[in-house]
């Protein structure tokens, strides 16, 4: 896993609220036994429309995908962080997001950043009309810098900043309670 | 002494499987079963080779083939599966249960089916259990009075490695039904109203309970159907306390205690329900004789009306998101705001699915269709969720009603609930589904779902317009 600090970007805006990991990534897409390969199926089905976002030249090289709020609920599809990352991004910026999702996105490097619903408008109001702006996540802070040089926090639990911060997966820190998972066996 | 600390029945079976919970930490905590399928599991056996792990319980893992397989011609001499990239994860799981020792119940098995419908229906999920597969729908077993919740892949190597993951714990919701449903009204009629007052995210980051007369008089199959919907309101899981519904249900089940032991079981299953005076985070209630047979319009599940009642029009939405998120549905599903969906032309009936694949979701929409034919326009696929259910079926004459009345009766699987084994709309058909998801292109690029029960389900398949089942009730 990529380790993530901070991250500079421009945004691709996407403002549609409730955004179900089934476009994100369509099931025949699963067929699959690998990780790797999926950034082409990222949101496959609404880009065969030709001016869809990811379809339009600001999408290439921007790392942020600022998605309407409830990104990523439904399935429990790790596909979908993994195609999000294969076609470059390396955070989502919402209000909310699907639980599983969330947890998804974390333990692969993909960092789901929320904001309160104000913020998060306006942002998406100036991205939508200018494709050039930039924000600044940076996790040690937990800030967003904004295009008007305001920062405003987001949350993360401790753990999870720490994995990204470091690049290290979360089954190493499970794989040190061996011996606590045995002895709550022996006793159940 | 002091007085006892009163718990819900989350917090009893979250308190009990945790295993060590550091400060600043989320918690290790113990799942008692882990159920896995041939989608969301072959990248996660692959992450234990590259380390050089083994899996830690093989015997608290079980396996099933579901989501990809075709649902017809398995019994045939010579069959195979045509699909190339389908058939090579068939093979891979089947390697990696081989190699482990885990039980699989591959295609020929008298057990196989839908993962959410075999887990209960074997006896394997049990009260107070901590269950969880790499499948959103694992809040079905909730209905057992179990915590059962749906992971990614990650998690599902961390499972397999060490039988525990890392939680924060949820927040609880109270989801309480009073009252009595009307005739016409059953379980997925409960569920879809309830996301359609609180959301598709309106449980993000909560456990529900579902509470209420109106859910005690449920039998263990419309349990499962109501605890199936939780993860399409946001929520984690949802979950039923058990009772001597529950307990009738899993006596002499395969996987189930018995003897002395079955006893010891019932008698700490008894403990389980909420304390009286357990309070919840949120609560929401609803009068379950007020609910009417639902459908839905749009393009997520809380986009569900009563059948009678004119589909939003998005003008009269005063918030901005939620207004375009419904023009949006509407265009896809090409239909007009402020009327009724009452006879509205549909191409195809599904009834299926971990939702409602069960034997009491056949023997509804059975009822509906004995001495009747469907509409010669409809398509209609009847799919079991297990080749239990299937039996069964069969043994009741059910699957002889679906046959006479022009359905297609086919083998257990996930089919068009997700359309990757073949069984798929084509862009533009309308089908009536008794699966869980209406999302865009789930049944099929293009495809446009309607959810409802299994009873709308067969109403519309006799008269090939959406129909409210009432008309058709004698
Ligand atoms: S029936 Fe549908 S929702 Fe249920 S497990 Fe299969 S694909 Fe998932």
């Amino acid at each position: 896993m990529q380790p993530f600090t901070k991250l500079t970007s421009r945004l691709v805006p996407l403002p549609t609220r409730d955004i179900d990991t089934d476009q994100i990534i369509p099931a025949r897409f699963l067929k699959t036994t690998v990780k790797s390969g999926l950034g082409e199926a990222l949101f496959n089905d609404w880009r065969l429309q030709p001016n869809f976002i990811l379809n339009q030249p600001r999408a290439t090289g921007a790392s942020i995908l600022l998605a309407g709020d409830n990104f990523g609920c439904g399935s429990s599809r790790e596909h979908a962080p993994w195609a999000l990352l294969a076609f470059g991004f390396r955070a989502v910026v919402s209000t909310s997001f699907g639980d599983i999702f969330r947890n998804n996105s974390l333990k692969n490097g993909l960092l789901p950043v929320a904001l309160d619903a104000a913020t998060h408008a306006a942002l998406m109001e100036r991205s939508v009309a200018d494709a050039s702006l930039e924000i600044t996540i940076d996790l040690e802070s937990q800030t967003v810098t904004l295009p008007d040089g305001k920062s405003v926090g987001f949350p993360i639990d401790a753990f999870s900043r720490s994995c990204l911060l470091a690049g290290v997966d979360q089954l190493g820190y499970l794989l040190k309670q061996q011996d606590r998972i045995a002895a709550f066996e022996a006793r159940a | 002494m002091p007085p006892l600390e009163k718990k819900t029945l989350f917090e009893k079976i979250w308190d009990s499987h945790v295993v060590y919970h550091e400060t600043g930490c989320p918690a290790v905590l113990y799942i008692d079963l882990h159920l896995i399928h041939e989608v969301t599991s072959p990248q996660a056996f692959q992450g234990l080779r590259e380390r050089g792990l083994p899996v830690h319980r093989p015997d608290r893992t079980l396996a099933t083939i579901d989501h990809i397989i075709p649902t017809r011609g398995r019994s045939l001499p010579g069959f195979r599966i045509l699909d190339p990239q389908a058939s090579r994860m068939v093979t891979e799981l089947r390697d990696n249960c081989r190699q482990w020792g885990i039980e699989l119940y591959d295609l020929n098995s008298e057990h196989q089916g839908i993962v959410h419908v075999i887990g209960p229906q074997i006896g394997a999920t049990q009260p107070g259990m901590t269950v969880v597969c790499g499948d959103s729908h694992t809040s079905t077993h909730g209905a057992m009075g179990a915590l059962a919740f749906g992971i990614g892949t990650s998690e599902v190597e961390h499972v397999l490695a060490t039988q525990c993951l890392l939680q924060t714990r949820p927040r609880t919701m109270e989801i309480r039904l009073e009252g009595r449903l009307q005739p016409g009204v059953s379980a997925k009629d409960i569920i879809l109203a309830v996301i359609a007052k609180i959301g598709v995210s309106g449980g993000v980051g909560h456990v529900f309970e579902y509470t209420g007369s109106a859910i005690r008089a449920l039998t263990m199959d419309e349990r499962m159907t109501v605890c199936n919907m939780s993860i399409e309101g946001g929520a984690r899981a949802g979950m039923i306390a058990p009772d001597d519904t529950t307990f009738q249900y899993l006596n002499g089940r395969p996987s189930a205690p018995n003897g002395p032991a079955w006893d010891a079981a019932v008698a700490k299953w008894r403990t389980l329900p909420s304390d009286d005076g357990a309070t919840f985070d949120q609560a929401v209630s609803l009068d379950a004789s007020r609910i009417e047979p639902m459908i839905t319009y749009g393009t997520n599940p809380g986009m569900a009306i009563p059948v009678t009642g004119p589909v939003p029009d998005p003008a009269a939405v005063a918030d901005s998101g939620q207004r375009s998120a419904l023009l949006k549905a509407l265009e896809y599903m090409a239909l007009e705001p402020g009327r009724s969906l009452l006879g509205h032309p549909i191409d195809v009936v599904f009834i299926g699915s971990c939702t409602n694949s069960r034997i009491a979701d056949l023997r509804g929409a059975a009822s509906v269709l004995r001495g009747r034919r469907i509409n010669p326009r409809v398509r209609m696929l009847v799919v079991p969720g297990s080749a239990d259910v299937s039996k069964q079926a069969e043994s009741e004459g059910l699957a002889e009603v679906f046959r006479a009345a022009g359905a297609e009766w086919r083998e257990p699987g996930c089919s068009m609930c997700i359309a990757m084994n073949g069984d798929e709309l084509s862009a533009g058909q309308y089908c009536v589904s008794t699966s869980n998801r209406n999302f865009e292109g789930r049944q099929g690029q293009g495809g446009r779902t309607m959810l409802a029960s299994p009873l709308t389900a067969a109403a519309c398949a006799v008269t090939g317009v959406v129909s409210d089942v009432r008309t058709l009730l004698g």
